[in-house]
Protein backbone atom coordinates (compact mmCIF):
# COMPACT_ATOMS: atom_id res chain seq x y z
CA UNK A 1 0.00 0.00 0.00
CA UNK A 2 1.28 3.39 -0.99
CA UNK A 3 0.76 4.74 2.49
CA UNK A 4 3.31 2.47 4.12
CA UNK A 5 5.78 2.73 1.25
CA UNK A 6 5.74 6.49 1.15
CA UNK A 7 6.00 7.42 4.78
CA UNK A 8 9.34 7.10 6.49
CA UNK A 9 7.46 6.44 9.69
CA UNK A 10 4.07 4.97 8.77
CA UNK A 11 3.21 4.24 12.38
CA UNK A 12 3.59 7.87 13.38
CA UNK A 13 1.59 8.93 10.31
CA UNK A 14 -1.23 6.58 11.21
CA UNK A 15 -1.31 7.79 14.80
CA UNK A 16 -1.44 11.41 13.61
CA UNK A 17 -4.23 10.68 11.16
CA UNK A 18 -6.23 9.00 13.91
CA UNK A 19 -5.81 12.03 16.12
CA UNK A 20 -6.71 14.37 13.24
CA UNK A 21 -9.94 12.42 12.67
CA UNK A 22 -10.76 12.66 16.32
CA UNK A 23 -10.25 16.43 16.51
CA UNK A 24 -12.19 16.99 13.28
CA UNK A 25 -15.09 15.12 14.89
CA UNK A 26 -14.78 17.13 18.07
CA UNK A 27 -14.96 20.33 16.03
CA UNK A 28 -17.95 18.92 14.23
CA UNK A 29 -16.48 19.58 10.80
CA UNK A 30 -17.93 17.60 7.90
CA UNK A 31 -17.60 17.43 4.13
CA UNK A 32 -20.53 19.85 3.88
CA UNK A 33 -19.22 22.11 6.61
CA UNK A 34 -15.45 21.72 6.47
CA UNK A 35 -12.70 23.66 8.22
CA UNK A 36 -10.68 25.59 5.67
CA UNK A 37 -6.95 25.37 6.16
CA UNK A 38 -4.66 27.28 3.85
CA UNK A 39 -1.14 26.06 3.27
CA UNK A 40 0.68 29.19 2.26
CA UNK A 41 3.84 27.75 0.75
CA UNK A 42 3.96 26.20 -2.72
CA UNK A 43 6.36 23.57 -1.41
CA UNK A 44 3.65 22.45 1.00
CA UNK A 45 1.06 22.40 -1.81
CA UNK A 46 3.40 20.12 -3.74
CA UNK A 47 3.92 17.85 -0.72
CA UNK A 48 0.17 17.64 0.03
CA UNK A 49 -0.53 16.38 -3.50
CA UNK A 50 2.57 14.23 -3.72
CA UNK A 51 1.65 12.30 -0.58
CA UNK A 52 -2.08 12.49 -1.14
CA UNK A 53 -2.57 14.18 2.22
CA UNK A 54 -5.77 15.79 0.99
CA UNK A 55 -7.18 12.28 0.47
CA UNK A 56 -5.74 10.71 3.62
CA UNK A 57 -7.15 13.40 5.89
CA UNK A 58 -10.88 13.41 6.65
CA UNK A 59 -13.36 15.14 4.36
CA UNK A 60 -14.02 17.66 7.12
CA UNK A 61 -10.75 19.38 6.19
CA UNK A 62 -10.53 21.43 3.04
CA UNK A 63 -7.10 22.57 1.96
CA UNK A 64 -7.01 25.96 0.29
CA UNK A 65 -3.82 26.37 -1.70
CA UNK A 66 -2.17 29.65 -0.93
CA UNK A 67 -0.31 32.17 -3.08
CA UNK A 68 3.12 30.90 -2.03
CA UNK A 69 4.58 30.04 -5.41
CA UNK A 70 6.50 33.05 -6.73
CA UNK A 71 6.38 31.83 -10.31
CA UNK A 72 2.58 31.48 -10.15
CA UNK A 73 1.91 35.00 -8.92
CA UNK A 74 4.27 36.72 -11.33
CA UNK A 75 2.15 39.04 -13.49
CA UNK A 76 2.32 38.78 -17.24
CA UNK A 77 3.50 42.34 -17.58
CA UNK A 78 6.62 41.50 -15.60
CA UNK A 79 7.38 38.56 -17.87
CA UNK A 80 7.01 40.92 -20.83
CA UNK A 81 9.47 43.28 -19.19
CA UNK A 82 11.94 40.45 -18.64
CA UNK A 83 11.78 39.71 -22.33
CA UNK A 84 12.20 43.37 -23.23
CA UNK A 85 15.38 43.40 -21.11
CA UNK A 86 16.62 40.07 -22.43
CA UNK A 87 16.25 41.12 -26.05
CA UNK A 88 18.57 44.08 -25.65
CA UNK A 89 21.73 43.12 -27.56
CA UNK A 90 24.10 44.16 -24.76
CA UNK A 91 22.25 42.19 -22.09
CA UNK A 92 22.95 38.74 -20.71
CA UNK A 93 19.70 37.95 -18.91
CA UNK A 94 20.08 35.50 -16.05
CA UNK A 95 17.22 33.73 -14.32
CA UNK A 96 16.23 30.77 -12.18
CA UNK A 97 15.10 27.98 -14.50
CA UNK A 98 11.63 27.98 -12.88
CA UNK A 99 10.74 31.23 -14.62
CA UNK A 100 11.57 30.10 -18.15
CA UNK A 101 8.14 28.77 -19.10
CA UNK A 102 5.92 31.40 -17.49
CA UNK A 103 3.78 32.78 -20.29
CA UNK A 104 3.99 36.49 -21.10
CA UNK A 105 1.53 38.21 -23.38
CA UNK A 106 3.48 37.23 -26.50
CA UNK A 107 6.03 34.69 -25.39
CA UNK A 108 7.89 33.12 -22.51
CA UNK A 109 11.59 33.51 -21.72
CA UNK A 110 12.05 30.04 -23.17
CA UNK A 111 10.66 31.19 -26.51
CA UNK A 112 12.70 34.40 -26.42
CA UNK A 113 15.83 32.32 -25.83
CA UNK A 114 14.97 30.07 -28.77
CA UNK A 115 14.64 33.20 -30.89
CA UNK A 116 18.18 34.21 -30.01
CA UNK A 117 18.04 36.33 -26.84
CA UNK A 118 21.01 35.68 -24.55
CA UNK A 119 19.11 34.20 -21.62
CA UNK A 120 20.93 31.95 -19.21
CA UNK A 121 19.47 29.76 -16.50
CA UNK A 122 21.52 30.02 -13.36
CA UNK A 123 21.32 28.40 -9.97
CA UNK A 124 22.25 31.46 -7.98
CA UNK A 125 22.68 35.21 -8.33
CA UNK A 126 26.32 34.39 -7.53
CA UNK A 127 26.52 32.85 -11.01
CA UNK A 128 25.22 36.11 -12.47
CA UNK A 129 27.85 38.06 -10.53
CA UNK A 130 30.54 35.77 -11.91
CA UNK A 131 29.21 36.29 -15.45
CA UNK A 132 29.43 40.05 -14.92
CA UNK A 133 33.06 39.70 -13.82
CA UNK A 134 33.88 37.57 -16.86
CA UNK A 135 32.05 39.77 -19.38
CA UNK A 136 32.82 43.40 -18.55
CA UNK A 137 31.67 44.39 -22.05
CA UNK A 138 28.15 43.04 -21.47
CA UNK A 139 25.31 44.06 -19.14
CA UNK A 140 24.38 41.19 -16.86
CA UNK A 141 20.84 41.43 -15.51
CA UNK A 142 19.63 39.01 -12.84
CA UNK A 143 15.92 38.32 -12.57
CA UNK A 144 15.33 38.65 -8.82
CA UNK A 145 12.34 36.43 -8.16
CA UNK A 146 10.95 34.87 -5.04
CA UNK A 147 9.89 35.34 -1.46
CA UNK A 148 11.97 35.91 1.65
CA UNK A 149 13.97 32.75 0.94
CA UNK A 150 15.66 34.19 -2.16
CA UNK A 151 15.57 37.92 -1.36
CA UNK A 152 18.66 37.80 0.89
CA UNK A 153 20.64 36.20 -1.95
CA UNK A 154 20.11 39.11 -4.33
CA UNK A 155 20.59 41.68 -1.56
CA UNK A 156 23.93 40.15 -0.62
CA UNK A 157 24.89 39.92 -4.30
CA UNK A 158 24.17 43.62 -4.82
CA UNK A 159 26.24 44.47 -1.74
CA UNK A 160 29.07 42.34 -3.11
CA UNK A 161 28.83 43.98 -6.56
CA UNK A 162 29.00 47.39 -4.87
CA UNK A 163 32.08 46.38 -2.89
CA UNK A 164 33.80 45.18 -6.06
CA UNK A 165 32.74 48.25 -8.02
CA UNK A 166 31.07 46.16 -10.73
CA UNK A 167 29.24 48.49 -13.12
CA UNK A 168 27.66 45.91 -15.44
CA UNK A 169 25.53 43.99 -12.93
CA UNK A 170 21.94 44.78 -12.04
CA UNK A 171 18.90 43.06 -10.56
CA UNK A 172 15.40 43.21 -12.01
CA UNK A 173 13.72 43.06 -8.64
CA UNK A 174 10.45 41.16 -8.36
CA UNK A 175 10.87 40.01 -4.80
CA UNK A 176 7.66 39.72 -2.85
CA UNK A 177 6.84 39.10 0.78
CA UNK A 178 4.54 36.52 2.35
CA UNK A 179 2.55 38.43 5.00
CA UNK A 180 0.79 41.08 2.80
CA UNK A 181 -1.13 38.65 0.55
CA UNK A 182 -2.22 36.73 3.64
CA UNK A 183 -3.60 39.96 5.02
CA UNK A 184 -5.28 40.71 1.69
CA UNK A 185 -6.92 37.26 1.66
CA UNK A 186 -8.06 37.67 5.27
CA UNK A 187 -9.57 41.03 4.36
CA UNK A 188 -11.44 39.49 1.42
CA UNK A 189 -15.06 38.98 2.57
CA UNK A 190 -15.47 36.08 0.13
CA UNK A 191 -12.67 34.06 1.64
CA UNK A 192 -13.37 31.57 4.40
CA UNK A 193 -10.15 30.69 6.18
CA UNK A 194 -10.07 29.00 9.56
CA UNK A 195 -6.35 28.49 9.97
CA UNK A 196 -2.96 28.42 8.27
CA UNK A 197 -0.01 26.14 7.79
CA UNK A 198 2.90 28.57 7.61
CA UNK A 199 5.93 28.34 5.33
CA UNK A 200 9.01 26.65 6.78
CA UNK A 201 11.96 28.03 4.90
CA UNK A 202 10.56 31.54 4.57
CA UNK A 203 10.16 31.54 8.33
CA UNK A 204 13.73 30.37 8.77
CA UNK A 205 14.70 33.76 7.32
CA UNK A 206 12.06 36.08 8.80
CA UNK A 207 11.22 34.26 12.05
CA UNK A 208 7.71 33.71 13.36
CA UNK A 209 6.70 37.14 14.64
CA UNK A 210 5.73 38.45 11.21
CA UNK A 211 2.65 36.25 11.53
CA UNK A 212 1.54 37.68 14.87
CA UNK A 213 -1.13 39.78 13.13
CA UNK A 214 -2.85 36.62 11.89
CA UNK A 215 -3.46 35.46 15.45
CA UNK A 216 -3.78 38.82 17.16
CA UNK A 217 -5.74 40.91 14.64
CA UNK A 218 -7.68 38.21 12.82
CA UNK A 219 -8.00 35.57 15.53
CA UNK A 220 -6.78 32.74 13.27
CA UNK A 221 -4.28 30.01 14.17
CA UNK A 222 -1.08 29.52 12.21
CA UNK A 223 1.49 26.76 12.58
CA UNK A 224 4.88 27.04 10.84
CA UNK A 225 5.60 23.62 9.32
CA UNK A 226 8.42 21.49 7.93
CA UNK A 227 8.29 19.65 4.60
CA UNK A 228 8.09 16.02 5.50
CA UNK A 229 4.61 14.53 5.28
CA UNK A 230 4.78 13.83 9.01
CA UNK A 231 5.58 17.50 9.65
CA UNK A 232 2.56 18.53 7.63
CA UNK A 233 0.20 16.13 9.39
CA UNK A 234 1.46 17.24 12.75
CA UNK A 235 1.01 20.90 11.81
CA UNK A 236 -2.51 20.31 10.53
CA UNK A 237 -3.29 18.62 13.84
CA UNK A 238 -1.89 21.59 15.76
CA UNK A 239 -4.07 23.98 13.72
CA UNK A 240 -7.13 21.81 14.36
CA UNK A 241 -6.44 21.65 18.09
CA UNK A 242 -6.25 25.43 18.21
CA UNK A 243 -9.58 25.67 16.39
CA UNK A 244 -11.16 23.14 18.74
CA UNK A 245 -9.85 24.95 21.82
CA UNK A 246 -10.81 28.37 20.51
CA UNK A 247 -7.18 29.50 20.54
CA UNK A 248 -5.42 31.64 17.94
CA UNK A 249 -1.65 31.48 18.25
CA UNK A 250 1.48 31.41 16.17
CA UNK A 251 3.00 28.00 16.78
CA UNK A 252 6.23 26.59 15.41
CA UNK A 253 6.23 22.91 14.49
CA UNK A 254 9.56 23.35 12.63
CA UNK A 255 11.54 24.74 15.56
CA UNK A 256 14.48 22.52 14.71
CA UNK A 257 15.13 24.76 11.68
CA UNK A 258 13.11 27.94 12.25
CA UNK A 259 14.44 30.30 14.92
CA UNK A 260 11.91 32.64 16.50
CA UNK A 261 13.69 35.73 15.21
CA UNK A 262 14.88 34.43 11.85
CA UNK A 263 18.30 35.04 10.36
CA UNK A 264 19.83 38.35 11.45
CA UNK A 265 22.43 38.69 8.67
CA UNK A 266 19.95 38.17 5.87
CA UNK A 267 17.36 40.46 7.42
CA UNK A 268 20.00 43.20 7.72
CA UNK A 269 21.12 42.76 4.10
CA UNK A 270 17.54 42.91 2.83
CA UNK A 271 16.83 46.04 4.88
CA UNK A 272 20.01 47.69 3.59
CA UNK A 273 19.37 47.03 -0.11
CA UNK A 274 15.58 46.97 -0.48
CA UNK A 275 12.58 49.03 0.51
CA UNK A 276 8.85 48.31 0.20
CA UNK A 277 7.08 49.38 -2.96
CA UNK A 278 3.83 51.21 -2.22
CA UNK A 279 2.05 48.47 -4.17
CA UNK A 280 2.88 45.44 -6.33
CA UNK A 281 0.80 43.43 -8.77
CA UNK A 282 0.15 39.72 -8.14
CA UNK A 283 -1.19 37.49 -10.86
CA UNK A 284 -4.70 36.48 -9.87
CA UNK A 285 -4.78 38.72 -6.81
CA UNK A 286 -4.25 42.19 -8.27
CA UNK A 287 -2.34 45.02 -6.63
CA UNK A 288 -1.44 44.43 -2.99
CA UNK A 289 -0.12 47.22 -0.77
CA UNK A 290 3.49 46.99 0.36
CA UNK A 291 3.80 43.44 -0.92
CA UNK A 292 6.83 43.90 -3.17
CA UNK A 293 10.36 45.21 -2.77
CA UNK A 294 12.48 47.54 -4.84
CA UNK A 295 16.12 48.54 -4.78
CA UNK A 296 16.88 51.56 -2.58
CA UNK A 297 18.24 54.69 -4.22
CA UNK A 298 21.72 54.22 -2.74
CA UNK A 299 22.03 51.04 -4.81
CA UNK A 300 20.33 52.54 -7.88
CA UNK A 301 23.30 51.61 -10.08
CA UNK A 302 22.32 47.95 -9.54
CA UNK A 303 18.60 48.39 -10.19
CA UNK A 304 17.69 47.16 -13.68
CA UNK A 305 14.42 49.13 -13.58
CA UNK A 306 16.27 52.40 -13.11
CA UNK A 307 19.13 51.46 -15.41
CA UNK A 308 16.96 50.47 -18.36
CA UNK A 309 13.86 52.57 -17.61
CA UNK A 310 11.60 49.53 -17.35
CA UNK A 311 8.76 48.40 -15.13
CA UNK A 312 7.44 50.36 -12.20
CA UNK A 313 9.90 53.12 -13.03
CA UNK A 314 8.10 53.52 -16.38
CA UNK A 315 4.34 54.07 -16.60
CA UNK A 316 1.97 51.43 -15.25
CA UNK A 317 0.79 48.68 -17.51
CA UNK A 318 -1.79 46.21 -16.35
CA UNK A 319 -2.29 43.29 -18.72
CA UNK A 320 -5.40 41.14 -18.73
CA UNK A 321 -5.13 37.39 -18.21
CA UNK A 322 -5.75 35.17 -21.25
CA UNK A 323 -9.33 34.27 -22.17
CA UNK A 324 -10.96 31.42 -20.30
CA UNK A 325 -8.22 31.21 -17.71
CA UNK A 326 -9.40 30.86 -14.12
CA UNK A 327 -6.07 31.44 -12.41
CA UNK A 328 -7.44 34.17 -10.18
CA UNK A 329 -10.31 32.05 -8.89
CA UNK A 330 -8.02 29.06 -8.30
CA UNK A 331 -5.43 31.25 -6.64
CA UNK A 332 -7.92 32.51 -4.08
CA UNK A 333 -9.33 29.03 -3.47
CA UNK A 334 -12.72 29.87 -5.02
CA UNK A 335 -12.28 27.23 -7.72
CA UNK A 336 -10.54 23.87 -7.83
CA UNK A 337 -7.97 23.51 -10.62
CA UNK A 338 -9.91 20.79 -12.44
CA UNK A 339 -12.92 23.06 -12.73
CA UNK A 340 -11.00 25.54 -14.86
CA UNK A 341 -12.21 25.05 -18.44
CA UNK A 342 -8.60 25.03 -19.64
CA UNK A 343 -7.32 22.44 -17.16
CA UNK A 344 -5.64 19.53 -18.93
CA UNK A 345 -6.82 20.68 -22.35
CA UNK A 346 -5.74 24.21 -23.21
CA UNK A 347 -3.39 24.26 -20.23
CA UNK A 348 -0.88 21.53 -19.38
CA UNK A 349 2.58 21.58 -17.76
CA UNK A 350 4.14 21.24 -21.23
CA UNK A 351 2.10 24.12 -22.69
CA UNK A 352 0.99 26.22 -19.72
CA UNK A 353 -1.60 28.90 -20.32
CA UNK A 354 -1.62 30.10 -16.73
CA UNK A 355 1.26 30.34 -14.32
CA UNK A 356 -0.25 27.90 -11.81
CA UNK A 357 0.54 25.17 -14.31
CA UNK A 358 4.22 26.07 -14.68
CA UNK A 359 5.93 24.99 -11.52
CA UNK A 360 5.36 21.85 -9.47
CA UNK A 361 4.53 24.22 -6.61
CA UNK A 362 1.55 25.61 -8.51
CA UNK A 363 -1.80 24.14 -7.53
CA UNK A 364 -2.79 23.30 -11.12
CA UNK A 365 0.48 21.55 -11.95
CA UNK A 366 0.35 19.62 -8.69
CA UNK A 367 -3.24 18.52 -9.39
CA UNK A 368 -2.30 17.57 -12.92
CA UNK A 369 0.81 15.67 -11.93
CA UNK A 370 -0.58 13.67 -9.02
CA UNK A 371 -4.32 13.65 -9.35
CA UNK A 372 -4.65 14.54 -13.02
CA UNK A 373 -6.62 11.65 -14.41
CA UNK A 374 -8.63 11.19 -11.24
CA UNK A 375 -9.35 14.88 -10.96
CA UNK A 376 -10.52 15.13 -14.55
CA UNK A 377 -12.77 12.09 -14.14
CA UNK A 378 -14.23 13.58 -11.00
CA UNK A 379 -14.94 16.80 -12.81
CA UNK A 380 -16.70 15.08 -15.67
CA UNK B 1 14.01 27.80 -5.72
CA UNK B 2 11.85 28.14 -2.59
CA UNK B 3 13.09 25.11 -0.72
CA UNK B 4 16.63 24.99 0.58
CA UNK B 5 18.80 21.92 0.10
CA UNK B 6 21.17 20.50 2.72
CA UNK B 7 24.89 20.48 2.02
CA UNK B 8 28.03 19.90 4.03
CA UNK B 9 30.72 22.58 4.16
CA UNK B 10 34.01 21.00 3.12
CA UNK B 11 36.39 23.94 2.73
CA UNK B 12 36.57 27.72 3.07
CA UNK B 13 37.46 29.03 -0.38
CA UNK B 14 37.50 32.81 0.08
CA UNK B 15 37.50 34.15 3.62
CA UNK B 16 37.15 37.78 2.61
CA UNK B 17 34.09 37.17 0.48
CA UNK B 18 32.80 34.59 2.95
CA UNK B 19 32.64 31.83 0.38
CA UNK B 20 33.00 28.11 1.03
CA UNK B 21 32.78 24.85 -0.90
CA UNK B 22 29.80 22.71 -0.05
CA UNK B 23 29.09 19.10 -0.90
CA UNK B 24 25.47 18.81 -2.00
CA UNK B 25 24.54 15.19 -2.62
CA UNK B 26 28.00 14.53 -4.05
CA UNK B 27 28.09 17.71 -6.15
CA UNK B 28 30.59 20.39 -5.18
CA UNK B 29 29.28 23.92 -5.26
CA UNK B 30 30.75 27.17 -3.96
CA UNK B 31 28.29 28.90 -1.64
CA UNK B 32 28.15 32.06 0.42
CA UNK B 33 28.32 31.49 4.15
CA UNK B 34 27.74 35.15 5.04
CA UNK B 35 24.39 34.38 6.72
CA UNK B 36 25.70 31.63 8.97
CA UNK B 37 29.20 33.00 9.71
CA UNK B 38 30.01 33.51 13.37
CA UNK B 39 33.62 34.08 14.37
CA UNK B 40 36.12 31.86 12.58
CA UNK B 41 34.87 30.65 9.21
CA UNK B 42 36.99 27.52 9.52
CA UNK B 43 34.64 26.39 12.30
CA UNK B 44 32.02 25.82 9.62
CA UNK B 45 34.00 23.06 7.93
CA UNK B 46 32.20 19.77 8.45
CA UNK B 47 28.93 21.46 9.40
CA UNK B 48 25.64 20.84 7.59
CA UNK B 49 23.75 23.84 6.25
CA UNK B 50 20.52 24.51 4.40
CA UNK B 51 21.42 26.21 1.12
CA UNK B 52 19.07 28.51 -0.75
CA UNK B 53 20.13 29.50 -4.27
CA UNK B 54 23.81 29.43 -3.34
CA UNK B 55 23.53 30.90 0.16
CA UNK B 56 23.78 28.89 3.35
CA UNK B 57 20.87 30.15 5.45
CA UNK B 58 20.91 27.96 8.51
CA UNK B 59 23.11 25.42 10.28
CA UNK B 60 21.32 22.13 10.84
CA UNK B 61 22.34 18.82 12.35
CA UNK B 62 23.25 15.77 10.33
CA UNK B 63 20.02 13.95 11.03
CA UNK B 64 17.89 16.92 10.00
CA UNK B 65 20.00 17.18 6.84
CA UNK B 66 19.38 13.53 5.96
CA UNK B 67 15.65 13.80 6.60
CA UNK B 68 15.28 17.03 4.65
CA UNK B 69 17.17 15.53 1.74
CA UNK B 70 14.89 12.52 1.75
CA UNK B 71 11.82 14.75 1.77
CA UNK B 72 13.23 16.80 -1.11
CA UNK B 73 14.02 13.63 -3.08
CA UNK B 74 10.44 12.48 -2.57
CA UNK B 75 9.21 15.72 -4.10
CA UNK B 76 11.71 15.63 -6.95
CA UNK B 77 13.08 18.92 -5.67
CA UNK B 78 16.55 17.55 -4.88
CA UNK B 79 17.05 16.49 -8.51
CA UNK B 80 15.72 19.84 -9.69
CA UNK B 81 18.21 21.70 -7.53
CA UNK B 82 21.12 19.58 -8.75
CA UNK B 83 20.04 20.25 -12.33
CA UNK B 84 19.87 23.96 -11.57
CA UNK B 85 23.42 23.80 -10.22
CA UNK B 86 24.56 22.16 -13.46
CA UNK B 87 22.78 24.95 -15.36
CA UNK B 88 24.79 27.46 -13.34
CA UNK B 89 28.01 25.87 -14.55
CA UNK B 90 26.94 25.77 -18.20
CA UNK B 91 25.69 29.37 -17.99
CA UNK B 92 29.19 30.50 -17.03
CA UNK B 93 30.69 28.54 -19.88
CA UNK B 94 28.12 29.92 -22.29
CA UNK B 95 27.08 26.43 -23.35
CA UNK B 96 23.31 26.62 -22.79
S1 LIG C 1 -5.62 25.23 -15.51
FE1 LIG C 1 -4.22 26.75 -16.39
S2 LIG C 1 -5.52 28.44 -17.03
FE2 LIG C 1 -6.75 27.17 -15.61
S3 LIG C 1 -6.44 28.09 -13.59
FE3 LIG C 1 -4.89 26.51 -13.82
S4 LIG C 1 -3.08 27.56 -14.66
FE4 LIG C 1 -4.86 28.96 -14.94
Amino acid sequence: MRFTEEFRDPKAAKALLKEINKVVDEIGATKEKPVHIMEICGGHTHAIFRYGLDKLTPAGIEFIHGPGCPVCVLPMSRVDECIELAEKPEVIFTTFGDAMRVPGTKKSLMQAKAEGADIRMVYSPLDALELARRHPEREVVFFGLGFETTTPSTALSIQQAAREGLTNFSVFCNHITVPPPIKALLDDPHMVLDGFVGPGHVSMVIGTHEYDFIAEDYGKPIVVAGFEPIDLLQSVLMVLEQIRDGRAEVENQYGRVVPEHGNAVSKAAVADVYEKRPTFEWRGLGEIDESGLRVRDVYKAFDAEAKFGIGYSAESRHVEEPEGCACGAVMTGRMKPMHCPQFGTGCTPEMPLGALMVSSEGACAAYYQYGGARAIEAAE
Amino acid sequence: MCLGIPGQIVEVTDGERQMAMADVSGVKREVSVACVAQGDLEDLVGKWVLIHVGFAMSIIDEEEAAETLEALRGLGEAQETLEAMAHGVSALEGTQ
